[in-house]
């Protein structure tokens, strides 16, 4: 046989951004103009304490969508991210608060509540043979009423000073959210990207039968995958109790479709097998910018909502336009 | 002592006797048809074989070695490798990685194990040029690539970390002429390298010219084993749509 590639098209200069840049180049023009608009409309929007604030809103949903990206790459969803934020938060706040346990004893509690709620999740998912879609439906339901029969409906106040700086403390006068937010992302990029952990998620997302005869461990794989996700979803509500210093039962309501979007919007293919965690990132940019120009336009806040599910909707409509004439299935 | 022996295996599913007692054997070297109408048991007989499946009952050894209970990984890393039907490829990843998948080389970066796209490329890149494959580029998406080309990227999986049996699953069915000698080159090539090969195939023309034993598999049983210069054309037909019925001994 010849070695002649055989009338393959030179890649178009799209394709070629595509494959060498982590980030889709549409995410990225969609932040820029969102950015210039919001500009024109508001002059403070582009101020040092403006800018920061964007990034304080966006890293409590932010975190969820990072474990999103896995899970979505993985072709599953978890809709139960919300929810699991509620239930760490009020767990760490009951072991600071009511248990009278130093704060980092509140850390993990927040952060191990999450993980472990994330691995039912994996375990039904994998052993029970049931759908992502409806274990998450079902936790987030279950979650959310643990949080509320844990608190018994109301807010628990006063966490420690450690804590509540986690949420609120300002070094180098960036938002320790910020900070936590960044550093997470950044990891969990390398995890995705790079790691044999975050490329068989993405390959399990792209064909799970190969995945399984080429020796992946899928079942495996996707119990990590949901404690993942909620792990994060753990630290999200760490940083959520942490800023408003109280464990709220009511936290992260209707996060999970904050986070699917912008886990979408940073391109992550919504049927798995290709994710981008900076992408994410700037998906997560992308819904902080919308809701603080709708807010500094002050447009009521039931409108956001409207805004982000219509977001969500004109984001998959867009990327299957896109992908009709590309080579993707 | 054959490479592989396989015995008396048996699996179901639900209501479904899929393999009903196989009983067969492949020597080091040689090359063994695998014929049977639809539904007779070949694939999953296949991937019981590469642990895709776990056998209700029987023995399957390799090296005399049992594999059975073994997980899909830990049988290819005993030297079984397989060409799916549907090529088992990761579309949205590129070549290399798919030539890797399960295998990837790693770095280590500040404790943390990288996989290594660079020397995967390059080692991609000389596996495919030692087939000589057409392929344009190991870093353009699987996906983007002709059937023919992505039936490389799967041939050149299998055999890039040096198996002792290569099974093929129909991989002539979706090929024009020219790629089909290929392949059939490519088995002769693995016997005289010592490779062994079972061969999944519906045309007889490629099994009688590359097989030295044909097996023929009828509703999860063996009823014909014969060296195929023992056999005819006539004779596997025969079998294979259940003319002669009874199971061979």
């Amino acid at each position: 046989m010849t070695s002649a590639s055989t009338g393959a098209a030179p890649p178009s200069w799209r394709a070629r951004f595509a494959s060498g840049a982590a980030v889709r180049l549409e995410s990225l023009i969609v932040l820029a103009v969102l950015c210039i608009v919001m500009a024109m409309l508001s002059n403070v929007f582009f101020s040092v304490s403006n800018i920061l604030n964007i990034l304080l809103s966006t890293a409590v949903f932010g975190t969820l969508a990072i474990g999103m990206t896995f899970v979505i790459s993985s072709a599953g969803i978890d809709l139960s991210v919300g929810s699991i934020l509620a239930l760490s938060g009020v767990a760490g706040a009951m072991l600071t608060s009511n248990l009278e346990l130093p704060w980092w004893a509140g850390v993990l509690g927040c952060l191990a509540m999450g993980a472990f709620t994330g691995a039912v999740n994996g375990f039904l998912i994998t052993k029970g043979a049931i759908p992502p879609f409806i274990v998450t439906l079902g936790m987030l339901g279950v979650a959310r009423g643990f949080a509320l029969v844990l608190s018994n409906g109301v807010s628990i106040y006063g966490l420690p000073p450690e804590i509540v700086w986690l949420g609120q403390g300002r070094p180098f006068g960036v938002p320790t959210p910020v900070i936590i937010l960044l550093l997470t992302a950044l990891v969990a990029h390398v995890l995705l990207a790079q790691t044999r952990f975050g490329v068989y998620a993405q390959v399990i997302g792209d064909n799970e039968g190969a995945a399984r005869a080429m020796g992946v461990r899928v079942e495996r794989m996707k119990v990590l995958i949901y404690t993942l996700s909620g792990l994060l979803s753990g630290l999200a509500g760490l940083l959520f109790a942490a800023r408003i210093n109280s464990g709220e039962p009511t936290a992260g309501l209707n996060y999970e479709l904050t986070a699917i979007t912008a886990t979408i919007l940073g391109g992550t293919n919504l049927f798995g097998g290709r994710g981008s965690v900076l992408g994410t990132l700037i998906g997560a940019l992308i819904m902080g910018v919308l809701q603080n120009g709708l807010n500094l336009m002050a447009v009521r806040p039931f409108y956001q909502q409207i805004a982000i599910g219509t977001v969500l909707i004109l984001a998959v409509w867009l990327d299957r336009i896109n992908s009709k004439e590309g080579w993707r299935r | 002592m054959s490479l592989l022996e396989l015995r008396d295996v048996r699996k179901s599913f639900g209501a479904i006797d899929a393999l009903r007692g196989v009983t067969f054997s492949v020597e080091a070297g040689s090359a063994v048809a695998l014929v049977g109408d639809n539904g007779a048991g070949k694939s999953t007989l296949m991937k019981t074989i590469t642990g895709v499946h776990r056998p209700d009952a029987g023995q399957i050894r390799f090296d005399g070695v049992s594999i059975v209970g073994k997980d899909p990984g830990r049988i290819r890393e005993a030297g079984i490798e397989m060409i799916y039907q549907d090529l088992a490829l990761a579309r949205m990843r590129d070549v290399a990685s798919n030539i890797f998948l399960g295998r990837e080389l790693t770095r280590s970066v500040l404790g943390m194990r990288l996989v290594d796209t660079n020397r995967m490329r390059n080692e991609a890149e000389a596996m495919v040029a030692r087939l000589g494959a057409r392929i344009p580029s190991v870093s353009q998406m699987t996906g983007q690539l002709s059937g023919g080309q992505q039936q490389s990227v799967a041939i050149a999986r299998a055999l890039t970390f040096n198996p002792k049996l290569v099974i093929m699953d129909e991989p002539t069915a979706a090929l024009a002429v020219r790629e089909v000698e290929h392949v059939l080159d490519l088995i002769r090539a693995l016997k005289k390298d010592g490779i062994s090969v079972i061969l999944i195939s519906h045309r007889l023309t490629d099994v009688f010219s590359v097989s030295d034993r044909i097996v023929v598999l009828r509703q999860g049983q063996v009823i014909a084993d014969d060296a195929t210069r023992d056999t005819s054309m006539n004779a596997v037909v025969a079998h294979i749509v259940g003319a002669h019925s009874e199971p061979a001994s």
